[in-house]
């Protein structure tokens, strides 16, 4: 019955053709939207994410996200240095700044990370060109590919070149992979030192405080005592694990701002338009074969075979229409990779997982008005 | 279920049925008890007057619906004791047909149409094409077994539902206005068919028609108005009477 069931349905290419273009569309839409909406929060954490040796962020209670941190005391520093369980504490200064490129050229806004002098904590993991220890270098900062190619589009990738940041120089000593941000700005890395200077004076410039914890001890129980240890001091603190710190400020995105309602909105338009095609070219598919089926049923096929037949087609059509729409999704990522703003977005496995779960609920859905029709279908029809 | 040989030599046996359709809220008898006997080895025409209920006694003969009142014995096998999974498998099992608009699967080639019925009841399929390829043969159609119905004329996808109906060895073979669809060369040419390859001395067919120019081919001839039986003939020069008052 497997064979006259997928005979049946790609017997009328017309209709099977117009069963796949919905599946197709919908998983495209979905597919792509979902990976672009995820990839744009994961965005919004990446200088979080980014950072793999420390275990904790340590900031001011009332931080919301990574751009919204209140400058911390130094003293927070040996405080939680104190706290049990921690093995090491650094500062690290995190801000926005204006960076002018020489000869009058483009203003550009900058995120600097400005790193412990001694440790270098929370520096690149992996250099494009140049090395980490020329970081150490007078006036020296790092800069991320992608940001390289914002501040001196279309030239070749060299060391040396300069610019001014908050009108103090910068030296362009080793570019980077960095993850995207939120915003496609620039990220430059320079030490903590080097950063004071470029952020406008102010008496206290750290944002975070990043944490390594001694083996052998969960993050969780240290972040508790850091809390509780900062109460001591003039201001809470709150401390979280890299991956909490990360949600945390995804959160306050989809919270936010109305980013999770557009994406919402056009992934459900991707499952209305994908069922309502499907759902209406399997109906009609059925109600044209409604006469073979009733001799079926008159010949000896019993409800349940009909079902399964029913249930086969679309789960053929789905499967073949789900594999084109996947295939065109990952289509679109290879072909935009090149471009900076899409740079880093792209599939992954539970968006596939998600995607194929969602195509079988359009599926299920769509068959089962032609199930209902079949299974109220008098045999005794085809005399008639 | 296996089926018993018919000890009475009868193929079915219909007593005091009746069977009533209910529309909108109205219930309306169709069939006013009907005693009716199929005899194996014979084709028994059914005929009479358009809503006399011929389509109703044969569908209940197939065990595609349920009597209101009565007994349906096919096959030595009474119909109202068995269950809806039961029926199912004794029709694919049994019971052959051939409708008026052949109903054959569009996108299956001549030789996939006819081994539908043994793929239901579970045979291999290149086996199933062969015995279908075969039968095929046996219609007339042996050089027509790899055409799609759109390609076949009407006479010959009629041919093509005969073969379906038969290729599985059914004991019990229905035919819904075979010839209705066709000219009346055609029909003739597929009554003959019926009668070559369908009539078996352990097969009964029968025939809804009300098409007089095949009544000649049938061996008796159960007449019907009104839900009711109103002659039963056998003998063929009084088909042709009745046929002088059919439209």
């Amino acid at each position: 019955m497997v064979w006259l069931a997928l005979r049946m349905l790609v017997g009328d290419p017309v209709k099977y053709l117009g069963i796949l273009f919905g599946v197709v569309f919908a998983t495209l839409l979905m597919s792509q939207q979902v990976a672009i909406f995820v990839g744009i929060m994961k965005r919004t954490a990446s200088q979080i994410l980014d950072v793999h040796d420390a275990d904790i962020w340590v900031m001011d209670r009332a931080t919301r996200f990574i751009d919204e941190a209140p400058m911390l005391p130094d003293q927070e520093l040996y405080r939680v240095r104190s706290v049990e369980g921690v093995e090491s504490a650094v500062k690290l200064a995190y801000g926005q700044l204006g960076a002018r490129l020489p000869d009058g050229g483009a203003f550009r806004t900058v995120t600097l990370l400005g790193l412990d002098d001694s440790s270098l904590l929370g520096a690149p993991s992996k250099m494009v060109l140049g090395e980490l220890k020329a970081l150490r270098e007078p006036d020296a900062v790092l800069v991320d590919r992608l940001g390289y190619g914002f501040l001196f589009p279309g030239q070749p990738m060299v060391l040396g070149k300069e610019f001014e940041i908050n009108e103090r120089r910068g030296r362009i000593v080793g570019i980077c992979e960095a993850s995207q941000p939120f915003t496609s700005m620039p990220i430059l890395f320079a030490r903590y030192s080097q950063a004071a200077r470029y952020f406008p004076p102010s008496r206290n410039l750290v944002n975070f405080l990043l944490v390594r914890a001694k083996p052998g001890f969960d993050l969780g129980p240290i972040c508790r005592a850091i809390e509780a240890a900062s109460l001591q001091g003039p201001r809470p603190l709150a401390a979280y694990t890299r991956k909490e710190f990360a949600w945390k400020t995804v959160e306050f995105y989809l919270e936010s701002t109305g980013i999770p309602v557009n994406f919402g909105i056009t992934i459900s338009l991707g499952f209305i338009v994908g069922l309502a095609i499907t759902g209406q070219t399997f109906y009609l598919f059925t109600m044209e074969n409604l006469r073979q089926f009733g001799s079926l049923k008159a010949m000896g096929v019993d409800n349940w075979r009909i079902v399964g037949m029913i249930l086969l087609q679309g789960l053929v059509a789905g499967a073949i229409g789900y594999g084109i729409g996947i295939g065109l999704t990952a289509v679109f990522f290879e072909a935009t990779s090149g471009v900076p703003a899409l740079t880093g977005l792209g599939m992954f496995p539970g968006l596939l997982l998600g995607i194929a779960g969602t195509i079988l609920a359009i599926v299920v859905l769509s068959s089962l008005l032609s199930i209902r029709k079949v299974l109220f279908l008098e045999p005794a029809m085809v005399f008639r | 279920m296996t089926v018993v040989a018919a000890e009475n030599g009868l193929a079915a046996r219909c007593r005091g049925l009746v069977k009533d359709f209910i529309t909108a809220g109205v219930s309306q008898r169709v069939l006013h008890g009907i005693d009716c006997d199929i005899p194996l080895g014979a084709m028994t025409l059914l005929v009479g007057p358009s809503g006399c209920g011929k389509t109703t006694l044969v569908s209940l003969l197939a065990a595609l619906l349920e009597p209101t009142a009565g007994e349906v014995d096919v096959l030595g096998e009474n119909l109202g004791v068995m269950r809806g999974g039961e029926k199912v498998r004794f029709r694919g099992k049994n019971i052959g047909f051939v409708f008026q608009q052949y109903n054959l699967l569009p996108s299956l080639t001549a030789k996939e149409n006819a081994a539908v019925p043994l793929i239901i009841n579970g045979e291999r399929r290149l086996r199933a094409f062969e015995i279908a390829a075969e039968m095929l043969r046996k219609v007339g159609l042996g050089d027509k077994t790899d055409s799609l119905p759109k390609n076949l004329s009407g006479g010959q996808q009629q041919r093509v539902a005969i073969a379906r109906s038969l290729v599985h060895g059914p004991r019990l073979l229905l035919c819904d206005e075979p010839t209705a669809a066709l000219d009346a060369s055609s029909g003739r040419t597929v009554m003959e068919l019926l009668r070559d390859v369908a009539i078996a001395a352990d097969r009964a067919v029968v025939v809804v028609t009300h098409d007089a120019r095949v009544y000649s081919s049938g061996d008796r001839m159960v007449v019907m108005a009104d839900g009711r039986v109103t002659a039963t003939l056998e003998d063929r020069a009084q088909f042709a009477e009745i046929g002088k008052g059919e439209p």
